[in-house]
């Protein structure tokens, strides 16, 4: 069920990929999103493909787990293909009462869909090989300078990298208190839409308040460690570039570079 | 009247890597009436084990019974099941919702059909059986004391009124005497009313207090069943499962090893009381 | 002075109604004397809703006394500068194991300690592989804490805390959410610093059978410390234990009500061993 989202999720190996910058990563997956924009032929999708399929086998995360990421996104990824298949004018092959296919509009579905797979998948190889941790520190190194504005970057990457831990805890108590629920005859999954928000009542009640104390426990745990904001503190695992995140950047860029010149050339 | 299983057995994500088999075919009756405990360490199955009695969980393989009629037949009424067994769940901080702890009490005859007076008069009977008192109904249900919220929580399932009480783990996290308390409270639940209790437990020494019979889990199978002081007997293998017997058992071997007559099949603290008295008594003749 | 002293400890709890005013307070905390020995291994007991909790809090700074004072190490954890090195050289472990974890893996939370005090990147490596190898959890650095089970996560709580290099540390019913055996995990581990590390140990607890080993222990009752004295002392008044609404293990239990029986055995007897000696002279 919603246990299934591996969005924000680890995946441990040891691979080239988990051991890259996380701003590299972070960069690469912006870049590769990007080209996935860019793409519009046969050969830019192809290359894509390639590019992907490349990053996959060096991450060491298994297919199957990747490909897990986008069952919560399945339904989503269904309507969009069929509004492109149904609505788009041009040359049609095939009618059904108001429904037409035509040929413009497979050519664009596909293309959709494969950049909404790609999508997902580009970004949870970023997510399965970086620890929410690095990511969180990749992202408050990458908008530092937005802290001459008054961005307070180390809060928002401290409660994202928060959020994230926490993500798989409130998942699994949903799922008890709603058992705990059904034991009473709490009905879930029947009745109208106002019935069923009603129903949610003795769901998110206990889920709430359980989050609040967590919250409040959590708080007083980081500052019983000394935790007070982003002042002088140190990196255990401070962000060095490597000769490797180097190549890693040369890469990205040879790829959209070669992505933007098929865009144009072909 | 009972619930039956028969060679249940329950794998989480078949056909993954993530392969476990949480529950491997596992038979046992619970006759009614009967005070029953079942006891094993985190991960032994116990859990999945009580959510099979109620139909919160499905068998991969193998029948549940309640009263003769499989609980997953087609067109049986699992809602209804659930009513008459009740499962109180370990943290009643999953279950408690309402403003008010009757409100809250009266949600599960709500879920049942009964109207609203019907459903507050057995609310206040339930909490009168969970031992909460009348001063309380009004209050909210995350002001109580940990005690009192276990004894809400347990109300909020006894107000189905079921034939069947599974408890799991009511004592987590109570202090010794409210411990004892929510125990009597179960245990005179049981004689007053002649309902089946299950109760789940990781203390050995409440179990040996308490039921009339106790059921070990290890490793998703059933190791021992029978009554406490039979199973406890076997307090070498309980150690190699990480589980561990009362410690009243350990004394009575020590005591035994030591040449004392001691009845080394004794449980709790008045039993091994009246032993070594005796056979103290003897010696001295 | 001991490493903790407290002297005429009182905390109240203030009530506020919707407006914001003060509608009633709760005593938690009435006139505590404690102090306490560098090196020792301490036990607090008490009922839930005793104030040990409270008490716990005031050690790390984490609440303030109302009247009366608390030192730790010499310094008064009034003192607004004093506060960090306080909580550093005070760690605190609490009840939930998940609620304390912040890090997604386990090394990382280890260090997160370190990380807040400023230490450079190479300490903070080699204090988390000390703290690590110390509980136990080596083996675990790379996993999601999230994966282990109850007395694992307890383990890296304990090793978050002495990462920070502290002198002393206070574990607030660290057990009371784990099974048994996680139960033991948790304590063996405590245990060890205390002797091999000589850290101070306040252990927070009503499980009788964990303060046994105790260099000595206090219990709670209302706010207030109603009993102290070593392990045996304490253990053998079964009855003002009873009315506090804790009990004895079963073997003290057992031993003193063969006592009351006439049999003739010492009292306070703590482990099978005592009262099997005791009673096969």
């Amino acid at each position: 069920m919603i246990r299934d989202i591996t969005i924000g999720q680890y995946y441990p190996a040891d691979s080239i990929l988990h051991r890259l910058d996380p701003r590299v990563k972070f960069v690469g997956t912006i870049m590769f999103l990007v080209s996935l924009f860019v793409a519009n032929s046969f050969w830019g999708y192809l290359l894509a493909t390639v590019f992907l399929a490349a990053v996959i086998i060096m991450s060491k995360v298994p297919v199957k787990f990747m490909l897990k990421g986008l069952k919560p996104l399945f339904f989503i990824l269904l309507i969009t293909v069929a509004f492109n298949l149904f609505l788009i004018p041009g040359k049609v092959l095939w009618q059904f009462w108001i429904f037409k296919i035509t040929q413009e509009g497979i050519l664009q579905a596909v293309k959709i869909g494969i950049r909404l797979i790609y999508l997902v998948i580009g970004s949870s190889v970023m997510t399965l090989t970086t620890t929410p941790n690095q990511l969180t520190d990749g992202l408050e190194r990458l908008m530092r300078p937005l802290n001459k504005i008054r961005v307070p970057v180390h809060d928002i990457a401290m409660m994202m990298s928060i959020a994230l831990r926490f993500i798989p805890i409130l998942m699994e108590e949903t799922d008890k208190i709603m058992k705990a629920q059904i034991a009473r005859g709490a009905d879930f999954e029947n009745g109208n839409l106002i019935q069923k928000a009603k129903n949610l009542l003795p769901l998110l009640v206990p889920l709430f308040i359980s989050a609040f104390r967590r919250a409040d426990d959590l708080a007083m745990a980081m500052e019983a460690r000394c935790y007070h904001g982003g002042e002088n503190r140190t990196s255990m695992k401070p962000l060095k570039y490597h000769s490797r995140d180097t190549s890693a950047y040369l890469c990205i860029f040879l790829y959209l570079a070669a992505d933007i010149a098929i865009r144009v050339l072909i | 009247m009972s619930i039956k299983l028969e060679h249940i057995t329950y794998t989480y994500s078949p056909g993954t890597v993530y392969e476990m088999h949480a529950l491997k075919d596992v038979d046992m009756e619970i006759p009614d009436g009967q005070f029953m405990g079942i006891i094993g360490h985190t991960g032994s199955g116990k859990s999945t084990l009580i959510q099979h009695f109620n139909g919160l969980m499905k068998p991969t393989s193998g029948k549940v019974l309640y009263n003769g009629q499989d609980i997953w037949a087609e067109k049986y009424d699992r809602q209804k099941l659930r009513s008459k067994v009740g499962l109180v769940f370990q943290y009643p901080e999953h279950q408690l919702f309402e403003a008010e702890v009757l409100e809250d009490v009266c949600f599960g005859p709500k879920n049942l059909g009964l109207s609203k007076e019907e459903a507050e008069e057995r609310a206040v009977r339930a909490l009168t059986q969970a031992g909460l008192s009348e001063k309380f109904y009004k209050s909210s249900p995350f002001e109580l004391s940990g005690g009192q919220k276990r004894r809400a929580a347990i109300a909020g399932v006894l107000a189905m009124e079921p034939e069947v009480l599974i408890l799991d783990e009511p004592t987590a996290g109570l202090d010794p005497q409210g411990r004892d308390e929510i125990l009597d409270q179960i245990a005179s639940l049981h004689s007053l009313r002649g309902i089946t209790v299950i109760l789940v437990s990781h203390s050995m020494e409440d179990i040996a207090k308490y039921v009339e019979r106790m059921i070990v889990m290890n490793k998703g199978e059933k190791a021992f069943d029978g009554v406490p002081r039979e199973v406890f007997s076997h307090y070498k293998e309980l150690e190699a499962m990480g589980l561990a017997a009362p410690q009243i058992t350990y004394i009575m071997h020590a005591l035994g090893e030591r040449g004392l007559h001691v009845d080394t099949s004794a449980t709790t603290v008045e039993e091994a009381k009246a032993s070594i008295l005796q056979a103290l008594e003897r010696l001295d003749k | 002075m001991g490493i903790v002293k407290a002297i005429k400890l009182v905390h109240d709890y203030y009530k506020y109604d919707e407006s914001g005013h003060v509608e009633g307070t709760y005593r938690a905390l009435d006139n505590v004397e404690l102090d306490i020995e560098a090196g020792q291994f301490i036990a607090v007991l008490g009922h839930n809703g005793s104030g040990k909790s409270t008490l716990a809090k005031h050690i790390n700074a984490l609440l303030f006394p109302t009247e009366g004072a608390l030192w730790l190490d010499g310094m008064n954890t009034t003192e607004e500068e004093d506060i960090w090195k306080i909580r550093q050289k005070a760690g605190m472990v609490f009840q939930n194991p998940d609620n304390q974890i912040i890090g997604t893996v386990v090394e990382e939370d280890v260090g997160f300690g370190p990380e807040n005090m400023g230490i450079p990147t190479d300490d903070i490596w080699q204090r988390v592989n000390e703290s690590l190898e110390a509980v136990g959890m080596t083996a675990y650095r790379h996993h999601s804490p999230n994966k282990l089970s109850g007395g694992q996560k307890q383990r890296v709580a304990i090793a978050g805390v002495m990462a920070m290099h502290p002198k002393c540390i206070i574990l607030d019913e660290p057990t009371a959410m784990l099974d048994p055996n996680g139960r033991k995990e948790v304590l063996r581990a405590v245990k060890e610093l205390n002797e091999k590390e000589g850290i101070t140990v306040v252990l927070i607890t009503h499980y009788m059978e964990e303060v046994v080993n105790a260099d000595k222990v206090f219990v709670m009752d209302q706010g207030k410390v109603v009993m102290q004295g070593t392990p045996r002392e304490v253990f053998s008044r079964v009855e003002e234990l009873k009315s506090y609404r804790l009990d004895v293990p079963q073997v003290t239990l057992l031993a003193y009500e063969l006592k009351q029986a006439g049999v003739k055995i010492p009292a306070g007897i703590l482990t099978t061993e005592e009262l099997v000696n005791a009673l096969c002279q």
